[in-house]
């Protein structure tokens, strides 16, 4: 049966990983490329690389990054941050990235979800929301959460399935960053009203946690960057712990 | 070994080459029939949208060369769909190699099926040292039924083939290059065929 997948985020900044630690085993705790291939060892089912970087040159960094994970790591891995053109789309899935993210580029431009997924189809197009509540309602945010705008989340996220997006990957920002759990209420709300796979992101703290995600937020998927960065927890401790709950994952 | 992997403008081939050169093998992308016919391997990929990846085999006459081939030919993901008579994608006619039509998934499950799943009833050469409900990546919003062809079977609310086999051909819906090391074993074993 199709298993939940564990997913650890990598924010890059100027072709390296920023909140890097200290990974005993590894040359260079910055180098994405080799904390990548360790996650994969390690079990993770994909990657997501977050290109936080604001400069211009940016984009050869991210290009030539990407191209160096593809020769490495074996599973697949989705690229976000700043993307907004058909051609940085296709700069970044020609050097081998499997899927790309967009967020706030497709709220100001809604078009270019359907432009992405008629030129590269559904599979590989990832629309990613950071949203919180405001007054009881969730409202979607921008520029990683800092920007507040009218959209609603979930009928953004009609929206955006409707557009022809392959998968949401949702984030909390009442949740991101307090290791208290994820929003599992909005998630299981958007996983029934969708029938695209959602992704839940924003509240990572213990295995528990995770658990929750896939049973009360029917999550399909669940991402996290620092308790796996500062090794709070390890991806295969998480894995083992979750199949003894019952929840299916690959091991 | 020159292994050939068919260009014809349908998506993301890098990492499929990339999952070679993991291997220690040099995989050509070209689109150039000779070098298709004299390969000993070849590997017909496929990302995107039947009718349109159709179009574009029709445009370089590729659609009459792959059924001809005889050595062995793996269709990866659409590849091994447009390896089948049909698919309800586009409503396209495929290359008519493998025994079955391919259907949308539409049975209250979520569509594309995105993730790790698991191969069973492995029938092939291709699994050798792989163990019964290994794991294997797919992206796929469109299935081949269970039929005479079936070497793997998986489970997304019905069961269904998520690898093919006839005379020479082989097609598989998961990602090999992506599914890590079984994946890249099941790569290997294609290769040592």
């Amino acid at each position: 049966m199709l298993t939940k997948r564990i997913i650890p985020c990598l924010d890059i900044k100027d072709g390296r990983t920023v909140k890097g630690v200290n990974f005993m085993e590894l040359r260079d705790a910055g180098d994405p490329v080799e904390l990548a291939a360790r996650y994969a060892d390690e079990g993770a089912d994909e990657l997501v690389f977050l290109d936080i970087s604001a400069t211009e040159e940016k984009r050869k960094t991210l290009a030539r990054l990407v191209y160096h994970v593809a020769e490495k790591v074996n599973i697949p891995f989705t690229v976000g941050g700043g993307i907004s053109s058909v051609q940085d789309v296709d700069v970044l899935l020609k050097n081998g990235a499997d899927k790309v993210s967009i967020n706030s580029s497709a709220v100001k431009n809604p078009d270019l979800i359907n432009e992405l997924v008629a030129k590269f189809g559904s599979q590989c197009i990832v629309v990613a929301i950071d949203a919180k509540q405001v007054d009881g309602e969730w409202k979607v945010h921008l520029v990683g959460g800092k920007v507040p705008t009218d959209v609603e989340l979930f009928s953004w996220a009609k929206e955006v399935e409707e557009r022809g997006a392959g998968e949401i990957l949702f984030t909390s920002m009442d949740h991101d960053g307090t290791k208290n759990g994820f929003a599992n209420e909005a998630l299981a709300r958007l996983s029934s009203e969708r029938n695209i796979p959602i992704i839940a992101s924003g509240g990572a703290g213990k295995v528990q946690h995770f658990t929750d995600t896939f049973i009360a937020g029917k999550a399909d998927a669940a991402l996290a960057a620092s308790v796996f960065h500062y090794k709070e927890m390890e991806i295969s401790d998480l894995k083992r712990e979750l199949k003894n709950q019952g929840i299916p994952v690959r091991i | 070994m020159k292994i050939a992997i068919i260009d014809y403008g349908a998506g993301n081939i890098q990492s499929i080459k990339f999952a070679f050169a993991r291997l220690g093998l040099k995989a050509e992308l070209t689109s150039d029939v000779e070098t298709i016919k004299t390969a000993e391997k070849v590997i017909f990929p496929g990302v995107g949208e039947a009718s349109s990846a159709m179009h574009k085999l029709k445009q370089s006459g590729l659609d009459l060369i792959i059924p001809e081939l005889t050595q062995p030919v793996l269709g990866i993901c659409l590849g091994m769909q447009l390896m089948c008579e049909y698919t309800e994608e586009g409503d396209t006619k495929g290359l008519g190699i493998f025994h079955t039509k391919v259907k949308k998934f539409n049975h209250g499950v979520k569509v594309p099926q995105i993730g790790w799943n698991q191969i069973t009833e492995l029938k092939s050469e291709l699994y050798r040292d792989i163990p019964e409900k290994a794991y294997i990546y797919l992206v796929h919003s469109f299935y081949a039924p269970l039929c005479k062809d079936t070497i793997a079977v998986s489970d997304y609310g019905l069961s269904y083939s998520s690898a093919l086999q006839w005379r020479n051909f082989y097609g598989v819906q998961f990602h090999p290059e992506k599914s890590s090391t079984v994946g890249a074993k099941i790569l290997k074993n294609f290769i040592d065929l």
